[in-house]
């Protein structure tokens, strides 16, 4: 069984390349018992929205 | 660019509207230093590549008409006169050069987050973070959000930038600033991590209370 440390880094990488089916099945399964971890997952995809969307930030004053 | 040089054969297109309209290219200009800047140390190299990406775009004005499809567009030449940028300074400032910086960054930052057992410590619990697109309409989130870039130790903030901003691969990163692959995915991952609870502290949190 994973632990969070090795899980968080899995939901970064899975941002930079396939994980292997043996990771996906553990992370799965970590993420399957762990909220904080599940959220660590979608604030790494949040991150990721947020810098695409950067360069789109509008001004208050600009609709 | 004078208005005079501006109006002569296009003056029917609405796209030229949008290098008539000086707050808007005004603003733009701003925005585009800001984000070349954050790449670019040098400034003067900062301010070439901006004043480039908008003449480029000047020349190819014709294809654009709407002025949002026209800033994605200026930014993605922008982006491209980046990673050039980045490839000839490759020699001075390879990621593999640069320190990882003091404070809670790598080992450090790991042990801080997590008990031996390898489980979240108690307070550093990742927090549900509310309508993150809220945040996204909102100047002051950006600030914060280039607070927390600027934040970061030199090396994260530049290969993060290159994974995000300017969305380069692994393996032209990985040539570009001789790291190797594994290296890489670390050092993305504690960047991440940092960026991930400086935003929670002074953005996510901060809001609730
Ligand atoms: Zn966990």
């Amino acid at each position: 069984m994973i632990k969070c440390k090795q899980a968080t880094q899995m939901l970064s990488e899975k941002l930079d390349r396939t994980l292997s089916a043996k990771e996906k099945i553990n992370l799965a399964m970590h993420t399957a018992i762990c909220t904080p971890c599940r959220q660590f997952g979608k604030q790494m995809e949040t991150i990721r929205e947020l810098s695409k969307s950067y360069t789109k930030a509008k001004k208050p004053d600009e609709k | 660019m004078s208005n005079a040089n501006l109006s002569v054969e296009m003056d029917s297109s609405a796209a030229v509207n949008v290098f008539q309209d000086a707050v808007f290219i005004e603003e733009l200009r701003t925005q585009m230093l800001k984000f070349a800047k954050l790449q670019v140390r040098d400034n003067q190299l900062a301010e070439a590549a901006v004043q480039e990406a908008m003449f480029s775009a000047y020349q190819n004005i014709d294809r654009f008409a709407r002025q949002a499809a026209f800033k994605t567009w200026v930014f993605s030449i922008l982006k491209n006169k980046i990673i050039d940028l980045l490839r000839k300074e490759k020699r001075h400032t390879a990621a593999s050069q640069l320190e990882e910086g003091p404070n809670l960054s790598g080992e450090a930052l790991i042990e801080h987050l997590f008990e031996e057992n390898g489980h979240w410590q108690k307070d550093e619990r990742p927090k549900k973070w509310d309508q993150p697109e809220h945040g996204v309409e909102n100047e002051h989130f950006w600030r914060i959000f280039d607070a927390c870039l600027d934040a970061l130790p030199a090396k994260y903030g530049r290969l993060f930038m290159m994974r995000e901003f300017l969305e380069m691969d692994t393996p032209e990163i990985c040539h570009n600033e001789d790291v190797s692959v594994s290296s890489l995915n670390v050092t993305l991952y504690r960047a991440r991590l940092r960026l991930r609870e400086c935003l929670e502290d002074h953005w996510f949190q901060k809001e609730k209370s």
